[in-house]
């Protein structure tokens, strides 16, 4: 832990992130409805997540979050019976009405899971698999981007020199970074994090949120999280959704320090005060 | 007092169950070395099999097994893969498919026999030949190895199929890479058993591939399988029970050398993609 | 409108579907074809009900056209029973042994003994039983090849199979249920007899039940050693014929009305197994649900 830190990151300091949230939408979600079969998750949300801001979406389990997330890099359309509705727009194509090449785009928008899923291949195949999909083919390429994904996350230092051991050997907070540098060597524009923290111990749960941090203003971040403490530390925007009659919806989004001081919802306030939920 | 005859008659029990086992192998081991010789193992056999050796014999087994394994091992794995990841567990198609599986995995191997001779040996005019009899083992041996491998596929973690999607790598990369090495050990099971099943098989040969003891000149001869083989010399020959242990031997043998082999080749061809250390 | 983006996954999920409609319509062609060639015989006697003396006559006497079963169908049943029998308290008495009692040096040679036992050829076992304890059997009560000798060889083939099925459902026995009843200073084989074995009953019975559908099946090792005469079991001495064994000594020269008929005992087979193999499924779910609700 006390070693400098410039040796662990190349994304540089926290305080170095490029000045945040110049107001530009990344991703517009207009009317979203996602249902599984007859039994609709979330209903009706409509939001804006803003270039280079980390976005953090709160509220209690089984309001949709997880759903609306895998909406926006198109994974709802391996779930048999999920039917989406509404507009997601992004780069002037609607995500989900206009014909979009899911494979291009989820290498575009990338995803974090709430368990570390690292493949049971080598730590280097773990990140050269994914390039290699993507048509990246120059070896030296490969092996430049791979090395500066794995600083960017700061893994590089602690497995240099067992790169070619199996992935699944490394700690939990490890492999959970590597994950997180699996999505970032396809250099992605945005990066959807499903709970990155909550199947981490504390210790390995801080420094994955320290990296949330640095990820601020080189990428786009909409990260889902139990963690109302986290959200407040790291997010730029906040989005409370709450269950009304069973259906997920967005009750109040906006700038994180005014969701958090400031709610306008009566249910936002009892939620952040710890009352419901 | 009553724990220890309970002791005692589990030890007995298991006593029992040894030394009978350990009769039945010793005396294939014994009576088999005894007329066996290297010879043995090449020659034709002369005087109906009391003399010579399994030269001819031998070729046919390895000729059944191979159109056997040829059959039934790709279709048996493409099968597996489109049930356990394609078709979606609500597939009218799918779940009958499993339910004939499952019928056509019990039933007893001489109604195999009676389909092969109907089938290939009658209805396609293929006649008593290697064909036909290592078509009918292809068909015995299709459903279990279906089975193995598709439960091995299934118990794959799901977390590794989301991140692939995740990364925008098509599902196809995602099963070559990931889920197929991750299911090695249930396809080797699958493997091992076939091989076991198709050397072991005698009554479904009876009435395909026949008991001509000659060399084979092309696969629409007919050939004697070692099985068979035994079979013939014990039951027909007087005088034969000495050449029949020796085969017993070799058939053994072969199966347990056939079951490492499989089981290391598997080995060795998904480790060149595993990179595990 | 919802472009996939990839074309090799359509063309493999397009190889993958065409791979399983091939088997589909193998398994529909397996089918289609005993039927068909049982067909003729259960045609020729529909009309008249003459068709169920395959279940009841004594009389099998193809050439003349006489095609009564029930002596084999006997035989098959009584032969199966016996070797279970024996199979299942020795199997699981070795089972818990292996699993409770044996040092670990001594269980792990045990495995592997059954697990080579498990993968010898049944026909292996036939010509041991046929040269070995054929003659064992004649010096004592001839002729020898008798239901007996057909038991116990089919017993030493579904032994391994039962010895080491029970062994693995005893082992996935939660061990906090072992420490539990150890706890409350139970006695061993109290434990063992109330509460292991109970507890793994379904992963028992589903390979006891897989274990008879092979003995059922079974051809060959009961062919060598069982003397093959038609007549019902009336004695453990008295030589047998089971079903499967006719199949396999008739089929050679069988035309015509008898060749149907060995094609219809080879139904008769296949639906005897599914009922076996339906039993084993059901008692395994019905286990299964049961642990999950208690």
């Amino acid at each position: 832990m006390n070693r400098p830190k410039e040796s662990i990151y190349t994304l540089g300091e926290i305080e170095q992130g490029a000045p945040c949230c110049v107001p530009e939408p990344h991703l517009q979600i207009q009317d979203l409805t996602v249902s599984y079969g007859a039994k609709t998750v979330l209903s009706q949300v409509s939001l804006d997540i803003y270039k280079g801001c980390i976005t953090a979406l709160i509220g209690p389990s089984g309001c949709g979050k997880t759903s609306f997330l895998s909406t926006l890099n198109r994974l709802t359309d391996h779930h048999p019976n999920a039917h989406v509705s509404g507009k997601i727009f992004f780069d002037g194509q609607d995500l989900l009405h206009d014909p979009v090449n899911t494979l291009k785009l989820r290498r575009r928008i990338g995803m974090i899971f709430q368990k570390p899923n690292p493949f049971p291949l080598s730590i280097w195949r773990n990140l050269e698999l994914p390039l290699k999909e993507h048509g990246v083919c120059d070896r030296h390429e490969r092996q430049r981007k791979i090395e500066q994904a794995l600083k960017d996350v700061g893994l590089w230092d602690e497995v240099s020199d067992r790169l070619q051991t199996s992935a699944m050997a490394l700690s939990g907070g490890q492999q959970q970074r590597l994950c997180i540098a699996r999505a970032l060597v396809l250099e992605p524009e945005i990066l959807l994090m499903d709970e990155p923290c909550s199947a981490l111990d504390p210790i390995a749960s801080a420094v994955v949120e320290e990296l949330i941090l640095r990820l601020r203003g080189r990428y786009t971040v909409v990260i889902v999280t139990h963690n109302l403490a986290q959200a407040r530390r790291v997010a730029n925007y906040a989005g409370f959704f709450w269950m009304t009659e069973r259906v997920g919806k967005l009750i109040e989004f906006g700038q994180c320090q005014h969701l958090f001081e400031a709610p306008i919802h009566a249910l936002t306030a009892a939620y952040i005060s710890g009352a419901r939920g | 007092m009553a724990d220890r005859v309970f002791t005692w008659l589990l030890l007995a029990c298991a006593l029992l169950v040894v030394s009978a086992l350990l009769w039945v192998l010793s005396d294939v081991v014994l009576q088999g070395t005894a007329h066996f010789s290297w010879q043995f193992l090449f020659a034709a056999p002369i005087d109906a099999g009391r003399a010579g050796g399994i030269g001819p014999i031998l070729v046919s087994t390895l000729w059944l097994l191979l159109i056997a394994l040829i059959v039934a091992l790709p279709l048996g794995l493409g099968v597996a893969i489109w049930l356990s990841e394609f078709a979606h567990g609500n597939s009218r198609f799918a779940s009958s498919t499993g339910i004939t599986l499952d019928i056509l995995a019990g039933v007893p191997s001489i109604v195999y026999g009676l389909f092969g001779n109907a089938f290939f040996s009658i209805y396609l005019g293929l006649g008593f030949s290697l064909l036909s009899g290592g078509l009918t083992l292809a068909c015995m041996i299709l459903p279990v190895f279906v089975r193995t491998c598709e439960a091995g596929l299934r118990a794959v973690n799901d977390d590794w199929r989301r991140g692939a999607l995740a990364l925008g790598m098509t599902r196809s990369t995602a099963i070559w890479h990931i889920v197929l090495p991750a299911a090695r050990p249930a396809i080797v099971a699958g493997l091992i058993l076939s091989i076991g099943r198709a050397t072991a098989e005698t009554a479904a040969l009876l009435f395909t591939s026949g008991y001509v003891d000659r060399m084979p000149g092309s696969l629409l001869d007919s050939g004697r399988a070692l099985a068979v083989h035994i079979y013939d010399l014990s039951m027909n020959v007087t005088g034969g029970d000495g050449a029949a242990y020796a085969s017993a031997l070799v058939l053994v043998t072969l199966i347990i050398v056939l079951n490492t082999l499989a089981q290391s080749l598997v080995d060795h061809w998904f480790k060149r993609r595993l990179k595990i250390a | 409108m919802h472009s996939n983006g990839s074309r090799v996954d359509r063309r493999l999920t397009i190889l993958l579907l065409g791979m399983a409609g091939a088997t589909a319509l193998l398994l529909a062609l397996i089918m289609l074809f005993l039927l068909s060639e049982a067909w003729s015989f259960f045609a020729n006697r529909w009309m008249d009900g003459s068709w169920l003396q395959l279940f009841y006559s004594q009389n099998w006497y193809p050439l003349e056209g006489q095609f009564g079963m029930a002596p084999m169908i006997l035989s098959s049943l009584a032969v199966t029973v016996g070797a279970v029998a024996l199979a299942l308290p020795l199997g699981l008495g070795s089972a818990i042994f292996l699993q409770f009692y044996a040092s670990p040096r001594s269980a792990q040679s045990f495995r592997l003994l059954l697990n080579v036992l498990a993968g010898i050829p049944s026909v292996v076992f036939g010509l041991w039983g046929l040269t070995r304890l054929v003659p064992l059997i004649t010096s004592w009560q001839p002729p020898g090849a008798s239901m007996l000798a057909a038991i116990v060889v089919l017993t030493l083939m579904i032994l391994p199979t039962i010895a080491l099925t029970s062994a693995s459902s005893l082992a996935s026995v939660p061990r906090e249920l072992l420490a539990g009843s150890t706890a409350l200073g139970l006695r061993r084989n109290t434990q063992i007899l109330y509460i292991i074995l109970p507890a793994a009953r379904a992963g028992i019975s589903s390979g006891v039940l897989l274990a008879t559908a092979r003995a059922l099946g079974e051809t060959l090792a009961v062919l060598m050693v069982a003397g093959n005469v038609v007549q019902n079991p009336s004695g453990l001495f008295e030589p047998v014929r089971v079903l499967t064994a006719n199949i396999a000594l008739e089929m050679a020269y069988a035309m015509g009305d008898h060749r149907a008929s060995l094609f219809a005992s080879g139904l008769l087979l296949t639906v005897l197994v599914w009922l076996l193999s339906w039993f084993a499924h059901h008692v395994s779910r019905a286990n299964k649900q049961e642990r999950q609700h208690g």
